[in-house]
């Protein structure tokens, strides 16, 4: 096994060119056992390229990898596991309609007699394993009703069947409630100390300077630092990702403004299944101008819902919505767009962009019928290219033109872009659902700062986010949606992850109790 | 070269044209393998290009490729397949031959008439598909390959119980009511190439203006490309599903009228068949876009006008319409390959470029 002192990762000199691009550059990585190490970055800083070398998915064009003291080459994924180096995947690769036992043994059964798969022998296993872990699942349940962090257990489970003492994880919080995480990190915590590795990568920097050992920074394809939570705090280290200052974070100076922007009173929709129960039931909430109000809340709990009802796209059972002192119920989305409605959308992918289509369609989108942008019937081409590259300059999309297509862009820069596509109608109530998922540190810090900027000058904004640091960082307001209804409203400044953890869960309902 | 969409342009008339090249290359084989010379066949067949003759006919056979492409490209910007066009060309052709025959107009206003009727019917036929789509979700490509199916019977039937009349003259082929000399559409070369030609690089014209410069062809290519995200911009997808396919109907309405009103000038069974179904072909080769689908179509139609020359050389003409198919395979294996490539190239290009700028 181990050799003593030994790391039980050590990367030198690796370099991975794609073609085009050089994704990894002279990295280095140092992993010492029984430690929780994590791996940070922006998107695009190259972890998963690494982890990706690391895990035998590709070969490195330089360097050497090292496991346990011992030089060694991995031309598949079948020789890291076989070094016993696992990976959990950020999307889950279960099946619903298996047990957990079938899952976990799924293309390494254990042979019986005549082609028969051993499931006693299995389960056996497979429960010591699971006590290890400090988890009591019954492993015949079906894994299609379990919840996400028990589908995530079930994973880390699959892996260490296989031997694994060496666990890459990524980015495994981004789906988990704050409870969940904290869950997360128990197993991991039994883990080390049983002696096995892991390799925790992530852009969420608190839970790592709270949680892990030691910390490997990534900026542009290489390795930038190392250092562990005692000797840098969360400031430092986002600056370590970024490499430069970040722009401070701007207190309110301004008032919040006295009209209402958006009114919306006794909300219902249906569910999705005839005789279901209501998806939205008697939402009412307001936004004034010049203010931010947070929802918080696990995805699926009214919240895609409560958007599709403002911007008319979901026939209502009940209530109404107002815009701008307007009532606009039963009103076309177009028309709810042209009263000062934007939408910032939950998926770039599905509802922002157009993807093949040039970077000037993207920003027209949307607004095809602003005078500014066309002539009669007719698109204005050089208008509209014109306004595209505006709202590239001022968001700081970084693009080589407004011509290439929006799949050309990284994930953080099509954000920008449709940030920018909403705020350039200078709307009135902007309804901002996950604006910074799945962006980059310097993209977040730029979109915040434009929402900050933007409220400042009295745009109302709902924002809707799973991450609960910009919930808090950026509302005046935090109402916490549960089940489709609102359960709670708080005030940011008192509120904490753990709290709104709470609410979020459904471990307390009561609307009163939060003020 | 700066413009991407010009680069993109270009590569993806280049994979039409390899597909084209490979089309030729594969017949090349099957010709050997059937102990025919190739090269003999190749030169006979594009000897004939040299021909004005032949290049009348070339230009007289695109006409319905042409507007019948365009009708199916129509559905294909809004992410609908319509199959539909035959059925849609076949239910116009006879509405139009017994309206057109019964009305009395004078000359340039009949054939007006005449077109607006076809049109009229090819849009209502495609609607009930529309109707379907929207109201109950059915899949478009099944219901109009099953209204493709109704559609001939119907009229078959119609046209023989209430609209045949005996033809004096040729015993042998019954038709409908001939139409008055003032619905004819006329002739640009006598016999040849009948100006149905013009209407249909019009309805090129119109299919590139209307859906590549306006706002309404933006609202539809924006919900063929992401039906997700034009919906969340307030276009409604029902009502761009209805009305594309009833534009498509409409074109598709025009797609009989050159054998109709040019040629014709009754209704007879075989009136303008399978030219529906071609024009599939020719969108597919011609990549959805006017000029692709223009040249396509002339591509089609010399295909056609040409292979009976191989017949005077003993080489079987049907190696033509084996050409055809392999042309329709080909460009969409090579197509879907060529795109991920360029895609990739572009992703790669516009990476490179970022990353200059940053460090200049």
């Amino acid at each position: 096994m181990n050799e003593a002192g030994a790391l039980a990762v050590e990367l030198s000199g690796i370099t991975k060119r794609f073609p085009g691009v050089v994704a990894n550059y002279n990295v280095s990585l140092r992993v010492r056992p029984g430690t929780i190490h994590a791996v940070v970055g922006e998107n695009g800083a190259g972890k998963s390229t690494l982890m990706k070398t690391l895990y035998g998915m590709h070969q490195p064009d330089e360097g050497s990898i090292a496991v346990n003291g011992r030089g060694i080459t991995f031309k598949s994924p079948t020789d890291a596991i076989a070094a016993g180096i696992g990976m959990v995947h950020q999307h889950f690769k279960l099946a619903d309609n298996l047990s957990i036992l079938e899952n976990i043994i799924l293309g390494n059964e254990p042979a019986g007699r005549r082609g028969r798969i051993d499931s006693e022998a299995a389960k056996t296993r497979l429960t010591e394993l699971a006590a290890s872990l400090g988890v009591s699942f019954d492993v015949d349940d079906l894994v299609g009703t379990l919840g996400v962090g028990e589908r995530q257990r079930v994973e880390i489970l699959k892996v260490l069947y296989r031997g694994a003492q060496i666990l890459i994880l990524d980015e495994p919080t981004a789906v988990l409630v704050p409870q969940e995480v904290e869950e997360l990190f128990a197993t991991l915590k039994r883990l080390v100390a049983e002696g096995r590795t892991v390799i925790f990568i992530s852009h969420k920097l608190d839970e790592v300077l709270r949680y892990c050992d030691e910390i490997t920074v990534m900026r542009q394809g290489t390795t930038v630092a190392t250092t562990t939570p005692s000797q840098v705090d969360r400031r430092g280290l986002a600056e370590l990702m970024v490499g430069s200052d970040l722009p401070d974070p701007s207190g309110r100076e301004t008032p919040i403004g006295s009209e209402v922007v958006l009114a919306v009173s006794d909300l219902s929709v249906a569910g999705a299944a005839a005789g279901a129960k209501l998806a939205l039931e008697d939402i009412s909430l307001s936004v004034r101008s010049g203010e931010i109000v947070g929802v918080a809340g696990v995805e699926g709990n009214g919240q895609f819902e409560l958007c599709e009802a403002i911007l008319g796209l979901m026939p209502l059972e009940n209530g109404r919505v107002e815009i701008a002192g307007r009532d606009l119920t039963g009103v076309e989305t177009r028309e709810r767009i042209t009263s000062g409605l934007s939408y910032i959308p939950f998926d770039r992918h599905r509802e922002g962009l157009l993807l093949d289509a040039p970077l000037w369609e993207n920003t027209m989108l949307g607004r095809e019928d602003e005078p500014t942008l066309t002539s009669g019937p007719f698109i204005g081409r050089r208008k509209a290219e014109a306004d595209a590259r505006e709202i590239i300059r001022r968001f700081g999309v970084r693009t080589p033109s407004e011509q290439v297509p929006a799949f050309a862009l990284s994930g953080g820069n099509q954000q920008k872009l449709v940030v920018g596509r909403e705020m350039a109608t200078n709307p009135k109530i902007l309804l901002a659902a996950h604006p910074t998922r799945g962006v980059d540190v310097g993209a977040q810090a730029a979109i915040w700062e434009e929402l900050r900027h933007a409220r400042d000058h009295g745009l109302g904004v709902l924002l809707i986010s799973a991450d609960l640091e910009e919930l808090i960082g950026l509302s005046d307001r935090i109402v916490v949606m549960f089940d489709g209804r609102v359960t709670a409203e708080l005030d940011p400044r008192r509120a904490t992850p753990e709290l709104l953890g709470t609410y979020m869960t459904g471990e307390i309902q009561d609307r009163e109790a939060a003020r | 070269m700066k413009n991407p969409r010009l680069q993109r342009a270009m590569v993806t008339a280049a994979s039409s044209v390899l597909a084209v090249f490979v089309a030729l290359a594969i017949s090349a084989i099957i010709l050997l393998i059937t102990g025919k010379d190739p090269v003999k066949a190749y030169s006979t067949l594009f000897g004939a290009a040299g021909e004005s003759r032949v290049l009348q006919g070339m230009a007289n056979r695109a006409t319905p490729l042409m507007i019948s492409a365009a009708a199916v490209a129509i559905g294909f910007k809004m992410n609908l397949f319509n199959i539909g066009v035959e059925g849609q060309m076949r239910v116009a052709l006879l509405t139009t031959a017994v309206v057109g025959a019964a009305v009395d107009l004078p000359p340039v206003l009949h054939v007006a008439f005449c077109l607006v009727v076809a049109m009229t019917a090819g849009a209502l036929w495609a609607g009930i598909a529309g109707w379907l789509k929207v109201k109950r979700n059915v899949n478009e490509v099944i219901s109009t390959i099953m209204l493709n199916f109704i559609a001939l019977s119907l009229v078959a039937w119609a046209f023989d119980d209430f609209f045949r009349v005996e033809s004096p003259t040729e015993s042998l082929l019954v038709k409908t009511k001939e139409l008055p000399t003032s619905a004819w559409f006329p002739d640009l070369v006598d016999r040849r190439l009948n100006g149905m030609f013009i209407v249909a690089i019009l309805v090129l014209i119109l299919f590139w203006v209307v859906v590549w410069k306006t706002k309404f062809g933006f609202r539809l290519r924006a919900s063929g490309g992401n039906s997700g995200a034009a919906r969340a911009t307030g276009v409604n997808p029902k009502k761009m599903i209805l009305i594309s396919l009833l534009l498509s109907g409409a074109v598709a309405g025009l797609v009989g009228m050159r054998a109709l009103l040019g040629d014709v000038h009754a209704y007879q069974n075989n009136l303008a068949e399978q030219q529906g179904f071609n024009g599939i072909a020719v969108a597919l080769l011609g990549r959805n876009h006017p000029l692709g689908i223009f040249f396509s179509a002339l591509l089609f139609g010399f295909l056609g006008e040409a292979s009976g020359k191989l017949q005077l050389e003993d080489i079987p003409k049907e190696i033509t319409t084996i050409m055809s198919g392999i042309i329709v395979l080909a460009v969409v294996i090579i197509n879907e390959a060529v795109k991920r490539w360029d895609n990739r190239r572009i992703q790669r290009k516009a990476t490179a470029e970022i990353e200059a700028e940053v460090k200049s």
